[in-house]
């Protein structure tokens, strides 16, 4: 068994309560965490070497340290959780089952940007966690957690929950800003950046769900002992919520060691390919990120084993390599089609565009279009070409990196698939009566019983 | 108070100096020519415009003295700051142009091309865009985005469907009139401007999204096919208005005042604001007091017809046509590159498609 540091408790009935909740530990970093400086426990969260889990996996300590603070000018945490990604569903979980655990690591945050009004935006497809959420706020707040003073120490804090509208852009960072004021959720061009100007003009740090989760550990263990779990820069454990075809689908919490072989097969994690298929592909952090064959998916161009973590996923670049991304782990069976799966993630793309810039906008559209007439067996060569192309002049040249997450997984899906893209061109009856590609990408292994 | 410091800036290998806080694009505006990027949302009038339409990226080779590495990304020169010893490549770069031919095709595979009926046709940025940038065919073979026609009131209509969703004209609600009643509706090529529930746009001041319209979205329904712009003749004219400062260009067409627009600067951005009242109710020469002819900026198919600095085109038609003889004019598919033009054309029953232009399938057999 790998070691648990957010879910460890999970399974403990009750545990969504504050008694239940406060009798295992619960808030006891709080506790500590105030009789620190809010200097110190940026410090302490630096040493974690934690990653944003939102998908970028930008050091939080390094986030939290560029917060500008002006005098008399109110800072705002905000807690993302539009959690949107095709593929990610573990904030979820977290919400879902140890809200305190979320609430406690917002007011250690809190007290450690300085933010007296932090915010958790929530999907609002999401409708029945504000609820939970809420009601923990409400427990919380109830035994001097939070509202004014809180322990003593001169500190006030409120948490507010704020519903989204379903708008994937609403997970940008900007684009949560413009929806928390009210607004159109654009987002906005940067500079000038959060941190300087955020939620009305004040300086605001935006986190994941999973990434403020993580503060309790690191408050209650230490930011040294933390950064001991996993390797290299990946630190700490991860939350993977993996799906697709695999015998055990589901939200798991892995420290950083293991291979991806390990988490597919392994009876712990995803338990092997549903239904004594083998294994095609992969996409292993959430819809954005560049689908990867599986055979560099196991191992990475160079023959080594690929790990869960940032630095192996991403080996490689995106010639060879992946991202680990939100941790959204989708798993393909030979008998998925490369081409209709990369359609249905154009469509996704283009539904959720905001259509800020003329690239996203119109080349989600575009991509869309062409990928559906090559699915339903009506494309040419020329249009894989055109793909390519068209892809090209989306990635880099938008204003937010909602462009680029449309355009990787056409570009991977080409780079890596491409004779799956022709066999559609050249068997146009066929890829319309059986719709799947070609197989042989399959992972050779036997299937494990 | 405090001067501010001049920032040295090198775009396309010419150096200039700007005041700090000037950004790429109006530092180029002042060495003026090739040099200057397009700009489709930019409005330097207008506050926040920009960053949009990405037609003004730019590659910045050198982030500034102190810190002269590159910016990995093209960046959108409207919207960025020149920094001292920045080097900027517009022209000058590959990557730009290329992206740039790569907006311009973005923003036309769903325009619906039809300058023939339409009133922008002569002073259209879009259409100037295309002819600088744009490629000769078009490689996007679905039908288009449609939208309907609507009547914001009894002045401006709207036709959405030519619309490049700039946001210049929700910049003007916001900021010259006390309630916004357009926006911007749903997203992503779904988007639309809208009033949600038909509502007429009523501001004294709202007529002025016609001219910063950089297409024919937004047009003035007084002057709605009146008549083509580059036969209309505009001379500085003004009034004593309560309103504004009552200075505009009048269109004319002998004696008659066909349109009333602001005064437009070389960039096409409107000089002065003017009230709805001298755009749409004062068509009466006697109205005003004329004070010149207007001097037509570069970019314009109007001072062709009438004023100094005529060129001619320096292409031929044959030159243009390079050796190919078309059926018609019309054929398209003739010019185009990706279309092979080996294919004969007049042997496909209806429009062609694109697999008309792929190598021969296999026969089926049909014994
Ligand atoms: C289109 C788009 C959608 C995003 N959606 C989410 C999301 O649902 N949840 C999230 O935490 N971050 C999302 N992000 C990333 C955020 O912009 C931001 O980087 C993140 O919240 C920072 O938190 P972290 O540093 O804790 O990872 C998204 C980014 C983009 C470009
Ligand atoms: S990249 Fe797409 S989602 Fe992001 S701002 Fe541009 S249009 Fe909107
Ligand atoms: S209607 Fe015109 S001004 Fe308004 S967004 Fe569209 S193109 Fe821009
Ligand atoms: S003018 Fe700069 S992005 Fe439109």
């Amino acid at each position: 068994m790998g070691v648990k540091l957010l879910l460890d408790k999970a399974h403990i009935e009750g545990i969504r309560y504050y008694d239940t909740y406060r009798k295992n530990g619960g808030y006891t970093s709080v506790e500590k965490a105030l009789k620190m400086s809010p200097e110190a426990i940026v410090e302490e969260v630096k040493k974690s070497g934690l990653r944003g889990r939102g998908g970028a996996g930008f050091p939080t300590g390094m986030k939290w340290s560029f917060i500008a603070k002006p005098e008399g000018v109110p800072r705002h945490l905000v807690c993302n959780a539009d959690e949107s990604e095709p593929g990610t569903f573990k904030d979820r979980y977290l919400m879902e089952f140890l809200p305190h655990l979320l609430i406690e690591g917002l007011i250690v945050s809190s007290y450690a940007l300085g933010s007296n009004a932090t915010y958790i935006y929530i999907r609002g497809e999401y409708a029945w966690i504000p609820d939970i959420l809420e009601q923990a706020i409400a427990e919380a707040k109830a035994n001097g957690w939070l509202g004014k003073n809180i322990l003593n120490s001169g500190f006030d804090c409120e948490i507010y929950v704020q519903r989204g509208a379903g708008a994937y852009i609403c997970g940008e960072e900007t684009a949560l800003i413009e929806s928390l004021e009210g607004k159109r959720g654009n987002p906005r061009i940067k500079p000038p950046f959060p941190a300087v100007k955020g939620v009305w003009e004040r300086p605001t740090v935006v986190n994941n769900v999973e990434t403020l989760a993580a503060v309790v550990p690191i408050m209650n263990m230490g930011g040294e002992e933390y950064a001991k779990i996993g390797v290299g820069r990946s630190t700490g454990t991860k939350l993977i919520s993996a799906c697709g075809n695999i015998n055990k689908p589901g939200v798991y919490e892995i420290d950083m060691t293991i291979s991806v072989e390990e988490f597919i097969y392994s009876e712990e994690y995803c338990g092997g390919i549903a239904n004594g298929k083998r294994l095609k592909a992969c996409i292993p952090g959430g819809s954005s990120v560049p689908v990867l064959p599986a055979n560099l998916l196991l191992k990475t161009a160079k023959g080594e084993t690929r790990y869960m973590n940032y630095e192996s996923l991403s080996d490689g670049g995106f010639a060879t390599g992946s991202m680990m991304g939100s941790g959204g782990f989708i798993v393909y069976d030979e008998d998925q089609c490369i081409v209709k799966n990369t359609y249905t993630l154009a469509r996704f793309y283009r539904h959720e565009s905001c259509g800020q810039c003329s690239p996203c906008r119109e080349g989600t559209g575009w991509m869309e279009k062409i990928l559906k007439k090559i699915d339903t067996g009506k494309g040419s060569h020329s249009d894989i070409d055109l793909l390519w192309d068209i892809q090209r002049k989306i990635e880099g040249n938008t204003i937010c990196p909602l462009g680029d997450a449309a355009a990787w997984p056409v570009a991977a899906a080409i780079r890596h698939f491409r004779d799956e893209f022709e066999w559609h061109v050249n068997n146009p009856e066929e890829c319309l009566r059986r719709n799947y590609g070609l197989a042989h990408y399959a992972d050779e292994r036997a299937v494990i019983a | 108070m405090a001067e501010t410091p001049l920032f040295k800036v090198t775009i396309d290998n010419i150096t200039i100096e700007v005041p700090a806080g000037t950004t790429i694009l109006n530092a180029a505006r002042q060495i003026g020519g090739d040099v200057t990027p397009p700009a489709m949302c930019y409005y330097s009038k207008l506050k926040n415009s920009g960053g949009k339409c990405r037609t003004c990226l730019v590659e910045v080779a050198a982030g500034s003295t102190a810190d002269p590495r590159p910016m990995p990304k093209l960046v959108a020169s409207c919207r960025t700051n020149v920094m001292d010893g920045m080097i900027v490549k517009n022209i000058t770069s590959e990557r730009v142009q290329d992206a740039r031919a790569g907006v311009v095709e973005f923003l036309l595979i769903n325009h619906p091309l039809d300058c023939p009926v339409c009133d922008q046709a002569g002073e259209c940025h879009l259409q100037d865009l295309s002819y600088e940038h744009g490629a000769e065919g078009t490689r996007f073979e679905f039908s288009k985005r449609i939208f309907k026609k609507h009547d914001l009131g009894p002045y401006i209509q709207l036709h959405m469907t030519r619309c490049i969703l700039c946001y210049r004209c929700v910049f003007v609600a916001d900021q010259l009139t006390n309630k916004r009643v357009h926006g911007v509706l749903d997203r992503g090529d779904h988007a639309e401007i809208a009033t949600h529930i038909e509502k007429a746009l009523d501001n004294d001041f709202i007529g002025n999204v016609i001219d910063v319209c950089p297409v024919g979205a937004l047009t003035d329904k007084t002057f709605r096919f009146k008549n083509r712009v580059w036969f209309t003749k505009p001379v500085n004219a003004s009034c004593n208005c309560s309103k504004c400062s009552g200075k505009v260009h009048l269109w004319m067409r002998g004696d008659e005042v066909l349109r009333v627009t602001a005064r437009k600067d070389e960039w096409g951005e409107v000089e002065d604001w003017i009230c709805n009242e001298c755009r749409f109710e004062r068509k009466d020469i006697k109205d005003w007091t004329i004070e010149g002819p207007v001097k037509v900026n570069r970019h314009s198919v109007i001072s062709q017809g009438h004023y100094v600095g005529l060129k001619k085109p320096n292409e031929t038609f044959s030159k243009v046509m390079n050796g190919r003889n078309p059926r018609l004019l019309m054929d398209i598919h003739s010019v185009s590159e990706v279309n092979k033009p080996g294919v004969n054309l007049a042997a496909i029953k209806g429009p062609a498609h694109s697999t008309d232009f792929d190598p021969p399938k296999k026969e089926i057999s049909n014994e």
